[in-house]
């Protein structure tokens, strides 16, 4: 029989977690429950499900300009209807609002897109983007770890078996800097990525001063794109386009699978990241 | 107001708003236990044993589990429809022909305990060489079907205003100009939301099946071979069922065979609940198909001569594969003016799972094909697309490839008309989408034609029969005609409330149980309101004229129901009429050369399709699309709406989007995740035209309905991105991936 | 597991294990058949339930995440035999075909009608192609769905001005 845990703090989900690490971290089940009247009961469910210690929005001015605290917990909904979140952090809300559809937008977590860590999760070439950090706690204290950082692998992360993920503090982008973000799917909505793309470009004027580029779909895991980045330091957003079309498409290694080809990803990636440095690149529409 | 031509609400709508209606999986059903299917994971090999996991021994021994092979099979080890060549459990020694077959059953009280006891039930196949291409399976180095060498199940000729292919050479060889395509269509996925689902109990000697299907005699003829009993010793009854779109025609037979030989062996009622991917995996898909197609033009501009070749993969087994090849055929020439016509069909064994029916059942394959050849033939020309259709059109008094000369109800004129009426301007060519990114705009259009009612004596030789009954109660409708959807019993009401004068409200259409309905035939081929609506409608007008004759002979007034309430009373017994089809007048079909009116009637429409083509990511939006549809009658227009919209979406999702991929013959994307069909978001508003050229011998004008949307908006689509693009598209889905890869042949917009 | 769910406005007491779909629990140990299951891995919408007021995918939820929570299915949408708006609206419009989609249909758009995130105005059906995209429906196109919802749309937010 499996047993069940509602934690009624962060201390007693810290607590369990270590406690009992073959139990199953639940959220909103988005990815753990697919067929799960196929897959064996597990142990026991940890369940974070709103989990209030996770499931905050706030505004933090813990670094120059400030940083958005989302908990691990907040589901793509409450980051797609944030204020602040819509705000500052464009990009973050147009890719919550692409992941499934309302269904899985209600119930689907920050927590388990990054702690998943698929190569298709939506929100993660974001968060690559925008440079944001994670923080985590166990019982033996919290850290934080840079989000560029944390994807060691195919599906899996530096997070400990004591573990759980708390929040993850998003930089807000300064007013130099465009942010942008498009996710290719296999059709308009409720569906798998075959290509994203999101980035943060600081611009004096119309020069490139710095660059993220990241990527989804095209490797992996989540990556930014370096040499892009690199090509693209010092020119005119003009230039810019070219240069980071050209770099893409030589720094990436995607593959064919039955979603798509390695050729059309490669293609679209580039385009994509090339977009992001046109005239109307003004970040995605939102209603 | 007469009951025909209004849009009553569906008589089973407040059921399913409200979750009441039952289909299988929610019927109750204590003590049922729940089955499951042991697959072969082999392309193509042969069965020598079977092996039962020793870990399952207790629970068999305490009949806690029931296993069923093709030993416990009481009569014929075949699934019965033309041909008797797919068994219902591969017996051991016996042939496995493709990776999702049936092996053995398993059954035990939960449906966890059943999948988990079917994985320990394990097939030990002896693998042989496995043909997957048409082209390797025509070559006949692997034999997989009869002793031709070229493993066909069928072949088809249709020669008009020639003799011999010489005789057609020539008039290609002296042509003006002559259009010669290769198309090719993929394998699609009905998706029915409900999953393939039936129940099976023995009672009072009986076997009882329920379950979700199309076509009620069809698994009762199954099961009468497979359980060797006759017709009384078998009743079919169909729950409510979510979707078929032809893939609950065949299908259910299988399912059935499995849940009466588990119930019989396990003493008790057995369901089975496909999962999706066992759905997807397992069950029949629209047959993949590629055409040659060559058009010889003179020098006029009229078409000289039309050969077309076109080939199917049938997968594992006949099944409905000749028929599907047929309707094929037949569409191949389209409804276009032409002396001179070959078609050349052929439909091959492989070891795939076998394909079978999907709404249009062929005629999508085909129309494909043959409209991307008059758009080929438009730009060759430089002439007007639509225009060129216009004047090519088949209109009444022309002859079709067959030699069919069309009489009633050809609404050519009516469906460009409709067309053009609310056409407009094309879109802007150019311009720049939402994620900035630059976008062509083009315009595509068709016109084709569908065949309502099976092929050429088909329904002679079906006869099929509905009663009416005039009871205590008001007036009940039978018939095998299966609700799926459609709306055939809000449909049937309609139509017997308007032959008897009474109101709808009065009018029971009752479940099509075998037992209790005569055999009208299958719920398939767009016949359902033509056909067997005909015969309800007759049957009724029987019913009244008898009621009202019996009235006025006792001198009583009152209403019809009144009287069917005195009848009762008087005589003790229902006033029923039964009824059988009749066909038209003048039709005439001789099967050995495929002459002659292969339809009793077509309908007829135009479509257009305008799209936006993202050139960062090649994704088509779909702007618009509008469909014309001659329906002949529309017996209650927001049905038929619904209808047209829905075989519309279905298309568009085709050309688009949809495909199944196959990997060593088995199904790649079998879940709902990659087996992907539009959903709302991708869908455009549907701009859908209801047209009425009536047909003098359907009810009231009506004739079929249900698969035409089916057939045009894929090359509709096709026609519009090679418009945009510059590009020519003949291969089914046009996906973003097939249009990145064309770049290269992009014209300047 | 003892579960206590606030089931269509009523507490009721279920023994199950934590693991169970809530979609099985609903069908099964509530016979509460409404909700449909088409495809098991939250992509068909047929399973939608309100989960404290949320439209979810029931096959995704975990019965032991629903003690103690609020679980509204399409047999809690009507009052009676008084039919809400989108269900009345759906059969007027013909929104409903085969209707093994039509529950979860009707759950997720009752939901959009009633918070009011549908407008009356020309945003209406982009709004509704978004939001109900996680329903799929293989019969009607979504055509004549659109319209059902639409209406109902307009219908609540007259009455509401009343």
């Amino acid at each position: 029989m499996t047993a069940y845990l509602r934690p009624r703090d962060l201390d007693e989900a810290l607590a369990a977690r270590a406690a009992h690490p073959d139990w199953l971290v639940l959220a909103g089940g988005t990815d753990l429950m697919v067929n799960a009247n196929h897959r064996p009961a597990p142990a026991g469910i940890l369940d974070l499900w709103r989990l209030v210690a996770i499931c905050l929005v706030r505004r933090t001015d813990e670094a120059i300009g400030g940083a958005i605290a989302i908990g691990a917990g907040t589901t793509w909904l409450e980051v797609e209807r944030d204020p602040h979140v819509r705000a500052q952090l464009a990009p973050l809300a147009a890719a919550a609002r692409e992941i499934g559809a309302l269904q899985i937008q209600a119930r689907a977590t920050l927590g388990g897109n990054v702690g998943t860590s698929s190569p298709v999760g939506d929100s993660l070439p974001v968060l690559l983007a925008l440079d944001a950090e994670l923080e985590l706690a166990s019982p033996r204290g919290r850290r934080r770890v840079a989000y560029r950082d944390w994807c060691t692998g195919y599906r899996t992360t530096q997070l400990a078996a004591d573990e759980l993920i708390v929040a993850a503090h998003v930089p807000i982008p300064g007013p130099a800097t465009r942010t942008a973000w498009r996710k290719v799917g296999t059709r308009r909505a409720q569906s798998i990525s075959k290509v994203m793309g999101a980035a943060a470009i600081t611009l004096d004027g119309d020069v490139v001063v710095d660059a993220r580029i990241a990527l989804g779909a095209i490797a992996d895991r989540p990556v930014r794109i370096a040499a892009a980045e690199a090509a693209v330091r010092g020119l005119r957003l003009t230039d810019a386009a070219a240069a980071a079309r050209a770099a893409v498409a030589s720094a990436i290694r995607p593959i064919d699978d039955i979603r798509s080809t390695a050729s059309y990803r490669r293609e679209v990636a580039a385009n994509l990241v090339a977009r992001f440095f046109g005239p109307a690149a003004a970040g995605p529409a939102m209603s | 107001m007469a009951p025909v031509g209004r849009s009553l609400p569906r008589v089973d709508g407040v059921a399913k708003v409200t979750g009441r209606a039952q289909y299988l999986d929610d019927l109750d059903a204590p003590g049922a236990w729940h089955g499951a299917t042991v697959r072969s994971a082999i392309a193509h090999g042969v069965l020598e044993a079977i092996d039962v996991d020793p870990e399952l021994a207790p629970a068999l021994a305490a009949g806690e589990l029931c296993v069923v092979t093709a030993a416990d099979i009481p009569a014929k080890n075949v699934i019965a429809l033309i041909e008797d060549d797919q068994p219902a459990l591969v017996p051991i020694g016996g042939r496995v022909m493709h990776p999702d077959e049936p092996i053995a059953l398993v059954a035990a009280p939960t449906r966890a305990q059943a999948f988990a006891a079917a994985r320990r039930v394990r097939p030990r196949i002896r693998p042989l060489p496995a043909v997957f291409d048409v082209d390797a399976a025509l070559a006949g180095a692997v034999r997989l079907y009869g002793d031709a060498g070229d493993n066909a199940f069928k072949r088809f000729l249709i020669r008009k205003g020639h003799a011999s292919d010489d005789e057609l050479e020539a008039v290609f060889a002296a042509a003006a100009q002559v259009i010669d395509g290769r198309y090719a269509t993929s394998p699609q996925e009905q998706m029915y939301i409900e999953p393939q689902a039936m129940m099976a109990d023995w009672r009072d000697g009986r076997c009882h099946i329920v379950g979700s299907m199309q076509c009620p005699y069809y698994v009762h003829k199954a099961m009468k071979a497979l359980l060797g009993c006759d017709g009384d010793g078998v009743v079919i009854a169909q729950s409510v069922t979510g979707g078929g779109f032809g893939g609950k025609e065949e299908y259910p037979s299988m399912l059935a065979a499995h849940v009466a030989l588990l119930a019989r062996k396990a003493g008790r009622a057995v369901k089975m609940v496909y999962d999706r991917d066992e759905d997807i995996a397992a069950t029949t898909k629209r047959h993949p198909c590629r055409t040659r197609h060559r058009l010889a033009v003179d020098a006029r501009g009229e078409l000289a001569a039309i050969d077309i070749d076109v080939v199917m993969d049938g997968g594992a087994y006949l099944t409905l594969s000749p028929v599907v090849l047929s309707r094929g055929v037949l569409h191949a020439a389209g409804p276009y003016r032409c002396p001179v016509v070959r078609v050349r069909g052929r439909v091959v064994a492989t070891n795939h799972p076998p394909h079978g029916a999907f709404r249009g059942f062929g005629a999508p394959q085909t129309t494909f094909a043959y409209e991307r050849q008059i758009q080929k033939l438009a730009r060759a020309r430089g002439e007007d697309p639509l225009a060129l259709r216009k004047r090519l059109a088949l209109r009444t008094g022309d002859t079709t490839a067959t030699g069919q000369r069309l009489e009633a109800s050809v609404g050519t004129d009516e469906v460009f008309a409709a067309l053009e009426a609310v056409a407009g301007a094309p879109p802007a060519r150019t311009g720049v989408n939402r994620h900035g990114a630059p976008v062509r705009r083009g315009r595509g259009v068709c016109f084709y034609f569908h065949g309502a009612g099976f092929t050429g004596s088909g329904e002679q030789r079906l006869a099929g029969r509905a009663t009416v009954a005039a009871t205590a109660h008001g007036f009940e409708v039978r018939s095998s005609s299966a609700e799926i959807g459609q709306g055939s019993i809000t449909i049937f009401t309609q139509l017997a409330a308007a032959a008897l004068g009474v109101d709808p409200a009065l009018v029971t259409v009752i479940d099509p149980t075998t037992s209790r309905v005569p055999d009208s035939g299958p719920t398939v081929a767009s016949r359902t309101a033509m056909v067997v609506g005909g015969v309800v409608d007759r049957a009724a007008r029987a019913v009244r004229a008898r009621l009202e004759a019996w009235a006025a002979g006792r001198a009583a007034g009152g209403s019809l129901a009144e009287h069917a309430r005195a009848y009762v009373a008087q005589t003790g017994g229902e006033l029923a009429e039964t009824v059988t089809y009749e066909p038209p007048p003048g039709i005439a079909w001789d099967d050995a050369t495929y002459t002659g009116s292969a339809y009793p009637v077509y309908g007829w429409a135009t479509c257009l399709v305008d799209v936006e083509i993202d050139l960062d990511s090649c994704e088509v939006a779909v702007l618009r699309c509008v469909q014309a549809v001659d329906v002949g009658k529309a017996i209650n227009p927001t049905i038929v709406r619904g209808q047209i919209d829905g075989g519309t979406l279905q298309a568009l999702g085709w050309a688009l989007l949809e495909n199944v991929l196959y990997k060593d013959g088995k199904v790649a994307n079998a879940s709902m995740t990659n087996c992907i069909v539009p959903t709302f978001a991708d869908a455009p508003e549907l701009e859908t035209l209801l047209v009425e050229v009536p047909y003098p011998f359907g009810p009231s004008g009506a004739k079929g309905v249900g698969e035409i949307p089916m057939d045009g908006p894929a090359a509709a689509v096709a026609n519009a991105v090679e418009d945009a693009l510059g590009a020519a598209f003949d291969e089914l889905p046009i996906s973003p991936e097939a249009i990145a890869a064309s770049r290269p042949a992009w014209s300047a917009p | 597991m003892k579960l206590a769910i606030e089931v269509n406005g009523a507490v009721r007491a279920v023994d199950a294990s934590p693991w169970k779909r809530l979609l099985d629990l609903l069908r099964d140990d509530l016979r509460l058949t409404g909700t449909k299951e088409g495809c098991g891995e939250g992509e068909c919408g047929a399973c939608t339930v309100l989960l404290d007021g949320e439209p979810v995918n029931s096959c995704l939820v975990a019965a032991g995440q629903c003690d103690g929570r609020r679980v509204t299915t399409v047999e809690g949408l009507a009052q009676g035999e008084l039919l809400h708006a989108v269900q009345r609206q759906l059969v007027a419009c013909g929104g409903a075909q085969c209707g093994i989609c039509t529950p979860g249909i009707a759950v997720c758009a009752a939901h959009l009608v009633d918070r009011g995130l549908v407008d009356a105005g020309d945003a209406a059906r982009a709004q509704v192609r978004e939001l109900l995209a996680g329903n799929i429906c293989r019969c009607t196109g979504y055509q004549l769905i659109v319209e059902a919802v639409i209406a109902a749309a307009r219908e609540v937010a007259s009455g509401r001005q009343r």
